[in-house]
Order: structure tokens, then C-alpha cells, then sequence
């Protein structure tokens, strides 16, 4: 028996940072608002207050805001001949569940794109020819540059009270920042966090090489911040709890800390939690969105119908929604052509630990997810010639930890075996005295990577499951080893006793058990033709107008930044055009 | 060398461990006085035994000197024995954990795919242990006529490194280095996880290596990077150090 509810002006799908946004958004254009959330609402109090949130094991090991892989997954295989098998254990990269979703608990790595980032394909194209890039590399530009998107990539850092160093306002380079970014129209809301010891080090060493470290761009709060909401964040305190967990201290940016509370007051606005959304309803001709189905916490089904659908779950679960909803047309690997699902991208990132003499106190554990963190971006983007090299995109190298939780973040020096007295001595003797310098870096789109609906396994609800084909291409080997290689010079500067090296090698496989980013990307990529993208710049599907896809599944291919700062730029330009556009004359708000 | 009075309450602690344990018996183990010597000793007055509820007697008797030696005790500090990881792992099996809540656990269940592809196995980690323990004993019986708490440390190394390399094996399980890799994450988690899930008894981990624990404010600190940081760890529930 399926009950079917009052239709609202817009329904929700996922209440992570694309949905709190458009909900808040929305409601405040007067709107009745519906979001539906699969997962439980969770806030600071009481789920995350000190000191239960400093723990380990249940929030950094067992994933306690993750999704259950036992009710939901994806299937992972490396080529598109081979069989998929599920992602059974999560390693590689986090799936989010719950209100707040990734927003809870992402480090608050906070960055712009640089502006060629928006032009990707273009701009290599013009700058080394269109036989610079692989036959199989399937970049594209995004609709948009990076000028119009700065005022939206703006709002979003002072909704977030980010803390950091501008490098460039309105062309004016400022010493201190990051020389390579593009220009900003003032600066960041709130100050840079202290340099933890690690990040110092390292950037006295980067900067003997002639490079310009600045502070990693943190939505870790450094001061007090009420945003343009009204709602108010406190300073961190570098309590080293910060990936994987929820903010104890109201410091971390997430829809709880700078968003819900005031959407929440909202009389027009209602959260349903427990409430997974099965599938996007359809008019009989296909061209209109009339709402959700979703499934409720006593496990009815439910129909909703609205006259604005935001989809703004995970990357992962928007591209399957739009699967198992028909909308667009799937991507065809073999003959390059359809949309949903293509473009599928990753990051990569390569880590050396550093071990240093007894005398050098690092406190590892004092760290915040971004903050007191150190980087250069020389090697970033197309920040410098990479004719002579043979790849295209980068990444930024990071000095500092994050923490030093011991079951995660303890290093020991090379040679160390795993277990036994050897190991407990190198792990006695080196973690105070140990540090971190990483790369994080882009991974292009190619023509064999990409998403469908997996033919064997199913969900908790009898739904198939996204399938991921995905696999390194030389592009990204060639890429890893010359940052990494840089970083490494970084390191040798440092001067440590010893030091490790983790990084992918030409033949290294995707491995799902090595944690790297949890960056997904594409699969609903933005662009200027509906042949070749699936959404509009403002996130617009081409086919569906009254359907609005949000989040990284946008990205036609991964940039070397942490994604969220552009997701909450693309977001905030998009809900603009909603407002401004979209409500007085519904319809598509570029013509195809 | 651990002292004499160090070795008195190694016997005392695993007689204690033992007689916890209904049924145990060492009958048929020719390597007692090794397994006294490579099992943790209990501090003098130390509260009464862990009574294991997942764990069967000959699963405990595996337990206890598999972590024993995953991470013993010695001069460098205390082993996971001593730390109470064994009571950990039980606890953890009681849990959602334990009964396959994280992990997607439906099948076909095809095995045979290359190692980065991750965990294809059907076991959950309660089945994974009934499983690997009867395997691995019988594995050790048939190699060097014991089961493995019976044997010598140094055999009992030898047959993790073979379990680690994928190289011992198992009647019921295809990649037997599936079980390593479960056994020893398992058995960190319990060494450095706070105390009130059973293991890292005291914070005695934390003190080893100098990690606070759940102090999680260094508001007074992070303005004097380089210099040692002051106080010990705290857990979860107040204990302090």
C-alpha cells in the first residue's frame, strides 16, 4: 500500500551540504520544503559532545557516521570486461549517511578551484595541443569560469567561517597566501590556525627550495563566527579528532554548525529522517519530475510529489538515482556515448612519514583536520609547464598531520615489521618524534571509467547497486611520481632520520583497501552541451528541468584541491539561479 | 629478561586465565612451560579473570597467545595480553561488529579476484574466528603435533608469518591471509582503542608511546609547537594518568 502526500513547492533528496543549502535556500524564498533523509539526525549534543567523541575506535575504525555497508554498497571492478564485486569493507574511500552527511565529517580542507580547473580541456588544449592528451582521456570545461563562480565560492566560505591566508585579491599577490590562486574579491573570514610543529618544518624546508607555503584553507574556525545565517561557530582547538568525526567544539563547518540551526526554525520547512528515496517519479512523457518515492523508518512506501526535485545526495547515490529513475540516458563505454555515469573520477595521493630524533617534540596529535597544516601548490592544477613532462593536472603537497590517533596515524620507520616486539619498540620509540609531508593530486576522466547499475548485487531494498569500473592510467603515474618526487626533495630538506614512501607505481591496480581520499567524482558531470554532459552550469539536468542534481557527481574529472569549496560554489550559483531565474519562469535555464 | 617476581605473576596470571575457563585443560600440549613463559602476567592483586562469552575454551587458549605474540610484553612496555586485548576481541564479537553489521555481507561471494578488490569472504567476524581458530589449530597439530598455544613462541611466530604470507593452509577458508589481516587489526584496535571497550588496560598504551588520549583540547599547547607536551592521557570514562 503506498500512501501518497500533500505535493510540496520542492522535495530534498539527502540532507548533506548541497541539501541543507537548497533547503535553506528555498524555504527562505518562501517555498515549502520537504527533505527526505535516509539516515538519523544526528547534532554536537548530543551525539558528539567531550569526551565521547574522542574515540577511536568507534567513529575512526568502526565508521559510526558512515553509511552500513550491510544495508547498502557499491560493486568495484577494475575494467569493463571484468566481474564487480562488492565494496564489503569500506577502506578506500568513505561512504556518508545521516543529516549533515560528509559535512560532518570531512576534515574542512577548504579550496577553490584554480580558474584553468574550471576549463580543464580547453586550456591544455591550447597551451600544449590537442596531442598532449591521451587518446582515452575523456576532460572536459565546465560551463562556467572561475570569475562569474567567485562570488558563490565566497558565500560559501563565509557560511563555513573559514580560516586562512588570502594569496591574491583582486590581482594583488599578498605575501603569505598562495601565490597561484585565483583572485579573491576580499579575503578569508577568519584568520589561519597556529602551524603545528610538522607543519612548520616543513615549511622551512619548502621554503629554502624556493617555493611559497602558505596555510592550508581551513573550515576549522579559528575565531569567533556568526555567518550571514545567523548562526555562530567557536574557535578550534586542535583536538586532533576532526576526519571521520564530529566537532565536539562548534569549530568544524558542517550543516549542523552553520546551517541547520537556523533552517530548522523554518515553519515552511520540514526534515523527514529514515527516509531513502527509491526512486525520481516521472511524468508519462518524461520531461517533468513529479516527485519521490521513498521508503519510511516503518518501511512504507510513500510517494511525494513536488514541483522542484533537488537531488543532493552523495556523488555515488545521485548517479544511481538517476539510473534506477531512467533519467538521461546511460553512458556506453564502448561507443563514448549517453551521460549518466560517465567520467567517473578518484584522487591520488602518495605520503612519506618522517621520524626525527628524540629531541624533536612534533606532538602529532595536536592537529586539526586542515588546520595548522602547511602547503605549496607549486605543482598544482597547470601551475607550472608540464610540456617537458608528458601528463596533464597535479596536486598540492601538505606538511603536517591531522592528528595522531594511534590506530590510524601511528607510522613506524621503513624496514619495521608489522607486529611483534620490533614493532612495538618502533612504535614506542618514534611516534612523538614523526610527521607527515603528502601529495594530493587530480585524477582525470577517461572514456573506461565510469557508472551503472550493477547486473548481480542489490541493497537492503532489493535495489541494485552502483557499479564502478575504474582503474590508474599512465597520465596519473607519470603525474604522482613527479609530485611526489618534488615532495620528496621537501622531505630530504626536512632532513629526518628516516623516512617511508607510499605512492602508486606504474601496474599498481585501484585498491580498495588503501584509504586515500574519499573524492568521488563525476557520473552527473556539468557542462555546455547535453550530449555530452548531464547537467547545465546551474546543475540543471538537461532533460528534466524541474530536477536539479548537486555535489561532486558534477565534476567532469577531479581537480588536485579537496572538492568541497567548489561543490559549495556550484551549489550556491545554482540555488542563485533558482531564486532569481528559475521560480519566476520555470523551465530550462540554458537552452540545448 | 622480565625478573623472577615478573615471571611469578605470568604463572599466577595465566593460572587465573585458565581457571576461568570451564573445561580448559593442557592435557595433550607438550609446551606448558613455554606457553606460562610467553603469556602476559597480571600486575599482583589484579581483578578477577575475563570470563570470555563468545570465545570457547580452545578458542581463548588461541587467542591469548596469538596476541601474545602479536605484541608481547617486555622491557619496552606492555603486551596485548596484559593490556586485556583477548577481552576486547570477545567483547567486540558480542557486538554489531562482530555479527557483520559494517560490512555488506550478500553474495555470490566470488573469491578468486584479484587482492585489491578487498574482503570477498562469507565470514562475518564471529564466523571468521569459529572458523580460522578450529583451521589453524588443526593446521599446527598436523605440522608440529600441537595445537597452537602449545606451541613454542618461536614455532607460534613461525606459523603467523605463514598465515600472514598466505601461506598456511586452511580447510574451510580460501585466502587464509584474510584471517592474519583481521586477527592482528583486531588486536591493535584492542591495544590502542580506549579502555571501556575492555582493552588498553590503564591506558598503557597510550602511556608507551606518550599519546593523550581523549584530552582532545590543546588550546594551552598549540601556540609552543616543538616543545614537550606536559600531561598524561586521559580516557574516556576519567580514568587519568
Amino acid at each position: 500500500m503506498t500512501t501518497t502526500l500533500k505535493s510540496v513547492d520542492a522535495v530534498v533528496i539527502g540532507l548533506g551540504w548541497t541539501g541543507s543549502i537548497l533547503s535553506m535556500e528555498l524555504a527562505s524564498s518562501g517555498l515549502s520544503v520537504v527533505a527526505l533523509e535516509r539516515g538519523a539526525y544526528r547534532d554536537t549534543s548530543p551525539d558528539w559532545t567531550y569526551p565521547r567523541a574522542a574515540d577511536e575506535l568507534k567513529y575512526g575504525i568502526r565508521g559510526e557516521l558512515f553509511q552500513r555497508l550491510s544495508k547498502d554498497t557499491v560493486t568495484i571492478r577494475h575494467a569493463i570486461d571484468g566481474t564487480a564485486v562488492p565494496y564489503r569493507q569500506l577502506n578506500a574511500f568513505l561512504l556518508p549517511n545521516n543529516v549533515g552527511g560528509a559535512g560532518v565529517h570531512w576534515n574542512g580542507q577548504h579550496y577553490r578551484p584554480s580558474p584553468e580547473d574550471l576549463k580543464f580541456y580547453s586550456h591544455n588544449v591550447e597551451r600544449y595541443g590537442a596531442k598532449f592528451l591521451p587518446e582515452d582521456m575523456t576532460i572536459q570545461d565546465y560551463d562556467v569560469t572561475y570569475d562569474e563562480l567567485e562570488p558563490y565560492l565566497d558565500q560559501f566560505e563565509r557560511l563555513c567561517g573559514t580560516s586562512g591566508q588570502a594569496g591574491n585579491i583582486g590581482g594583488k599577490i599578498i605575501a603569505g597566501g598562495n601565490p597561484f590562486e585565483g583572485p579573491r574579491s576580499r579575503g578569508y573570514p577568519t584568520p589561519p590556525l597556529p602551524d603545528t610543529e610538522g607543519a612548520l618544518r616543513f615549511a622551512a624546508a619548502a621554503k629554502q627550495l624556493g617555493y611559497s607555503p602558505f596555510p592550508q584553507p581551513a573550515a576549522n574556525c579559528s575565531q569567533p563566527w556568526t555567518n550571514p545565517y545567523g548562526v555562530r561557530l567557536g574557535p578550534c582547538n586542535l583536538c586532533g579528532y576532526c576526519e571521520r568525526y564530529g566537532c565536539y567544539l562548534y569549530s568544524k563547518a558542517s550543516p549542523q554548525t552553520t546551517i541547520l540551526p537556523a533552517l530548522l526554525q523554518k515553519s515552511n520547512f520540514e526534515m523527514r529522517t529514515h527516509s531513502t528515496v527509491t526512486k525520481i517519479n516521472m511524468s508519462a512523457d518524461g520531461k517533468r519530475a513529479t516527485g519521490v518515492t521513498y521508503v519510511d523508518a516503518a518501511g512504507r512506501e510513500v510517494i511525494q510529489p513536488a514541483d522542484l526535485v533537488i537531488l543532493s545526495s552523495f556523488q555515488i547515490n545521485n548517479v544511481r538515482l538517476l539510473l534506477l529513475s531512467g533519467i538521461g540516458k546511460p553512458y556506453d563505454p564502448r561507443t563514448g556515448t549517453g551521460v549518466i555515469g560517465k567520467n567517473f573520477a578518484y584522487q591520488m595521493m602518495s605520503e612519506s612519514a618522517l621520524f626525527f630524533d628524540k629531541d624533536a617534540a612534533i606532538n602529532p596529535f595536536i592537529g586539526a583536520g586542515a588546520g595548522g597544516q602547511q602547503i605549496i601548490d607549486e605543482f598544482n592544477a597547470d601551475h607550472f609547464d608540464h610540456a617537458p613532462h608528458g601528463f596533464v593536472g597535479g596536486g598540492y603537497i601538505l606538511g603536517g598531520t591531522t592528528g595522531g590517533r594511534p590506530l590510524q596515524q601511528l607510522n613506524v620507520p621503513p624496514g619495521t615489521p608489522a607486529w611483534g616486539a620490533k614493532w612495538k619498540k618502533a612504535a614506542k620509540e618514534t611516534y612523538l618524534h614523526s610527521t607527515r609531508v603528502q601529495t594530493h593530486a587530480s585524477v582525470m576522466s577517461y572514456r573506461d571509467a565510469y557508472v551503472d547499475l550493477d547486473p548481480t548485487y542489490r541493497n537492503a531494498l532489493g535495489q541494485p547497486l552502483a557499479r564502478i569500473t575504474f582503474d590508474w592510467h599512465e597520465n596519473e603515474y607519470r603525474m604522482t611520481r613527479f609530485v611526489t618526487d618534488r615532495a620528496l626533495e621537501i622531505v630530504a630538506k626536512m632532513n629526518p632520520k628516516s623516512h617511508t614512501v607510499t605512492m602508486r607505481r606504474p601496474g599498481d591496480r585501484f585498491n580498495t583497501r588503501q584509504y586515500q581520499t574519499t573524492h568521488i567524482t563525476g557520473g552527473a558531470i556539468t557542462g555546455a552541451n547535453p550530449q555530452t554532459s548531464a547537467v547545465n552550469r546551474y546543475c540543471q539536468s538537461w532533460d528534466v528541468s524541474n530536477l536539479f542534481v548537486f555535489g561532486a557527481s558534477a565534476f567532469p574529472q577531479n581537480l588536485g584541491y579537496n572538492p568541497t569549496g567548489l561543490i559549495g560554489g556550484l551549489t550556491y550559483m545554482g540555488a542563485h539561479a533558482i531564486r532569481e531565474q528559475y521560480l519566476k519562469s520555470p523551465g530550462p535555464l540554458v537552452s540545448a | 629478561m622480565p625478573d623472577k617476581k615478573i615471571l611469578k605473576n605470568r604463572r599466577l596470571f595465566l593460572q587465573q586465565a585458565l581457571a576461568a575457563v570451564p573445561g580448559i585443560t593442557l592435557l595433550g600440549m607438550t609446551g606448558h612451560q613455554s606457553l606460562f613463559a610467553s603469556t602476559a602476567w597480571a600486575a599482583p592483586g589484579q581483578q578477577t579473570p575475563y570470563r570470555p562469552t563468545f570465545f570457547t575454551a580452545a578458542e581463548w587458549m588461541f587467542i591469548n597467545a596469538a596476541a601474545d605474540r602479536l605484541i608481547p610484553s617486555n622491557e619496552d612496555g606492555p603486551g596485548a595480553v596484559e593490556l586485556g586485548v583477548p577481552e576486547f576481541i570477545d567483547r567486540q564479537m558480542e557486538s554489531g561488529y562482530g555479527h557483520g553489521e559494517f560490512w555488506y555481507m550478500s553474495g555470490p561471494f566470488v573469491t578468486d579476484v584479484d587482492f585489491t578488490l578487498g574482503y570477498q569472504l562469507q565470514f562475518t567476524p564471529r564466523e571468521f574466528y569459529r572458523t580460522a581458530i578450529a583451521d589453524i589449530d588443526q593446521a599446527c597439530v598436523n605440522m608440529h603435533g600441537h595445537v597452537f598455544a602449545g606451541l613454542d613462541a618461536a614455532t607460534q611466530d613461525s606459523v603467523l608469518e605463514k598465515l600472514q604470507a598466505g601461506a598456511l593452509t586452511l580447510a574451510h577458508i580460501a585466502k587464509p591471509a584474510e584471517f592474519f589481516i583481521q586477527l592482528l587489526a583486531n588486536t591493535k584496535e584492542g591495544y590502542f582503542s580506549d579502555p571501556m571497550y575492555g582493552g588498553n588496560r590503564h591506558m598503557g598504551s597510550w602511556k608507551m608511546i606518550g599519546f593523550p588520549g581523549a584530552r582532545a583540547d590543546f588550546a594551552d599547547w598549540m601556540l609552543q609547537p616543538g616543545r614537550v607536551y606536559p600531561l598524561g592521557p586521559v580516557s574516556i570514562q576519567g580514568e587519568k594518568a
